[in-house]
């Protein structure tokens, strides 16, 4: 990586117990499991390759229409729609280990016991550095309340998760940002055992269709992503790094550039996932990472770790690194 | 081949009919593409909000010539993106992913073959009907669309084809009617063994229950709403039973466009089958 007389820029990234060699994961449900994008760029360059999420068994998802675009963003309403863990630690697995990839596996379930379950059926495959626990299902225990909202239901999922798990790997609960205290329910998850936090999933979103008079997707809600949520995933990772500072943050939401990336980092992310930009663009994650690093040094950073949580400083704080912004066309606060 | 991911200058628009006929510099996209793989373009420029790439069959794929590799699509101008398209101006540089998708399947000894396109459907048709006659085929086409202007390439059928029938609902041209109204007599006038088809939905699956009653192999190359074109997403899927006989919700675009018209499950588009792989128990309350 490093140029003959540039300066390198250190950029491990701890996640609990896993130590990633860079920052830049995909993000669940947008990048299959790796193989659609290793026609594109190597997935073993990526700090990690975070799964679609998967059940304990094969599920075929909703109906069709499952996504429209939005201002900045869209809709999807895939329904989960995978082949189960069986079929995945048989074909998909391996295929990243094969490669050199690490992998985050994400899970999801309708009971505490399928968390449980998928958990454990993961223990000792080699190449998994992480679980993600993807939290926003309906739990149909409790009348299709969704775990992600409720937490105690969140923290009975992550503890259950956490017992299956080895002590090697990190478990990361993927919070929803549609509650009304994201703080709240991330010291749940946290005390129940959550090693990190995944923050944000999808905001419930619903298009109407002003053509046919009728909803837009075949399964009427959906999970609303892109560049249009970025304020709203950055503003929960403020606010949870404010609250637990010590405790790792996977940022995603709408990051499409190194400087999307930056934001999360400096509002407390210690690493970020990038998603719905894949769809624009294949090359999305490799490309963030190099802007990512470009960014830091230009800031003075030598450590991405530095940089994690640096907006919090106080206004009047000695600067840390020294350092020096770059120089912009436009301050990224005005307008453009 | 695997696909590429190229900065593609738009080397001319012309219209056509009431479509736009684009013509990019696709270096290394033109040299692999097979007649019904299509290419997924990024719309509205570098500031664009709009975020999910439009994919639009390979019309024409040129490797060599004067320019590195050119490939021709077809633009309906419907939203805001293909609006955007649509006014592109020559010189300017797209953001081109391609070839993308499973290409039809060519006979391998020379049969007659009937080539079926609704609207700009027929696109990836002109290319096909090359490959075909390139295997001594007999080429059939039936060419059909509401209006008269959006029947693309009825002119060049004329070149391509043995024969060519072109129908039109509001019979502003040809026949007054559907595709599927005339298919019949070609199928027996032409004696083919083989149909393919490209367009809308509704236009494929009359199509194909025509073939199923000749018992004539039918291959369909279908469009699905697309957010990434590349595998990822799981928007594109449609019901497809497999080799096995087992039915899967099948992503469009890398295990089709192209499918066995009998292996989709027309009756059941827009639905997750009750015997697809993994759909919903019935006895299980509703998914929310």
């Amino acid at each position: 990586m490093t140029g003959t007389d540039e300066p390198d820029c250190d950029l491990t990234a701890h996640l609990g117990a896993a130590r990633l060699p860079n920052p830049v994961l995909t993000a669940s449900g947008c990048a299959a499991a790796g193989r659609e994008l290793q026609q594109f760029f190597d997935v073993a360059e990526l700090g990690a390759v975070v799964t679609k999420s998967v059940l304990l068994e094969p599920r075929a998802g909703r109906p069709t229409p499952r996504m429209a675009e939005t201002p900045s963003g869209m809709l999807n309403s895939i329904g989960l729609q995978g082949p189960g863990i069986d079929a995945f630690c048989e074909h998909d697995l391996p295929w990243l280990a094969e490669r050199g990839a690490r992998t985050m596996v994400s899970i999801a379930g309708a009971t505490v016991g399928e968390y449980a379950g998928l958990a454990a059926r993961l223990r000792g495959h080699p190449g998994v550095v992480g679980i993600e626990v993807n939290i926003s299902c309906p739990n149909v225990e409790d009348r299709g309340q969704v775990f992600a909202c409720d937490p105690q239901a969140a923290a009975r999922v992550v503890a259950a998760v956490r017992q299956e798990t080895s002590p090697l790997v990190p478990v990361l609960a993927k919070l929803s940002p549609d509650v009304t205290d994201i703080v709240a329910i991330a010291r749940s998850c946290v005390d129940a055992g959550a090693d990190g936090l995944s923050l944000v999933n999808t905001l419930l979103g619903v298009v109407v269709d002003t053509g046919t008079l009728r909803p837009a997707l075949a399964g009427l809600t959906g999970g609303l992503s892109g560049p249009a949520i970025r304020p709203v995933a950055v503003r929960c990772v403020w606010q949870v790094h404010a609250a637990m500072p010590e405790v790792p943050i996977l940022g995603m939401g709408g990051i499409m550039t190194g400087l999307d990336a930056l934001q999360f980092v400096l509002a407390g992310a210690a690493a970020v996932s990038v998603g719905t930009a894949v769809f624009a663009d294949p090359r999305a994650p490799g490309r963030v990472l190099a802007e990512l690093r470009r960014a830091l040094l230009e800031r003075g950073f030598a450590r991405l770790a530095d940089a994690v949580g640096y907006a919090h400083r106080p206004a009047n704080a000695e600067p840390l690194a020294a350092p020096a912004v770059p120089e912009q066309r436009v301050p990224a606060h005005r307008l453009g | 081949m695997p696909p590429v991911q190229v900065r593609g200058e738009v080397l001319s628009r012309r219209r056509a009919g009431a479509y736009h006929l684009l013509e990019l510099v696709a270096p290394g996209v033109a040299d692999t593409a097979r007649p019904g793989q299509f290419v997924a373009l990024r719309v509205g420029g570098p500031v664009s909000g709009l975020l999910l790439r439009r994919a639009f069959a390979i019309y024409r794929a040129t490797p060599v010539g004067a320019y590195a590799g050119t490939v021709q699509i077809v633009v309906a101008a419907r939203g805001a993106g293909t609006e955007w398209l649509a006014a592109v101006r020559q010189g300017e540089q797209l953001d081109v992913v391609g070839p993308l998708g499973a290409p039809f399947r060519l006979p391998t000894t020379a049969v007659g073959c009937v080539l079926v396109g609704g609207g700009y459907g027929s696109a990836p048709l002109f290319g096909l009907a090359e490959a075909l006659r390139a295997r001594d085929c007999r080429v059939d086409m039936v060419l059909g669309a509401a209006t008269a202007d959006r029947v693309f390439g009825a002119l060049e059928a004329k070149r391509a084809a043995s024969s060519v029938v072109v129908t039109t609902e509001d019979g502003s041209t040809g026949v007054q009617g559907r595709v599927s109204d005339v298919l019949p007599d070609v199928i027996e006038q032409s004696g083919a063994l083989v149909v393919y088809a490209c367009g809308p939905m509704p236009m494929l699956r009359a199509v194909s229950e025509v073939a199923a009653s000749y018992a004539t192999p039918c291959q369909v190359a279908v469009e699905e709403a697309m957010a990434c074109g590349i595998g990822v997403c799981m928007t594109c899927v449609l019901p497809v039973t497999g080799d096995d006989g087992v039915t899967r919700m099948t992503r469009s675009c890398v295990d089709g466009p192209v499918f066995l018209a009998d292996r989709v499950r027309w009756d059941e588009l827009g639905r997750v089958p009750a015997d697809a792989l993994g759909a919903p128990a019935l006895a299980a309350g509703g998914e929310r």
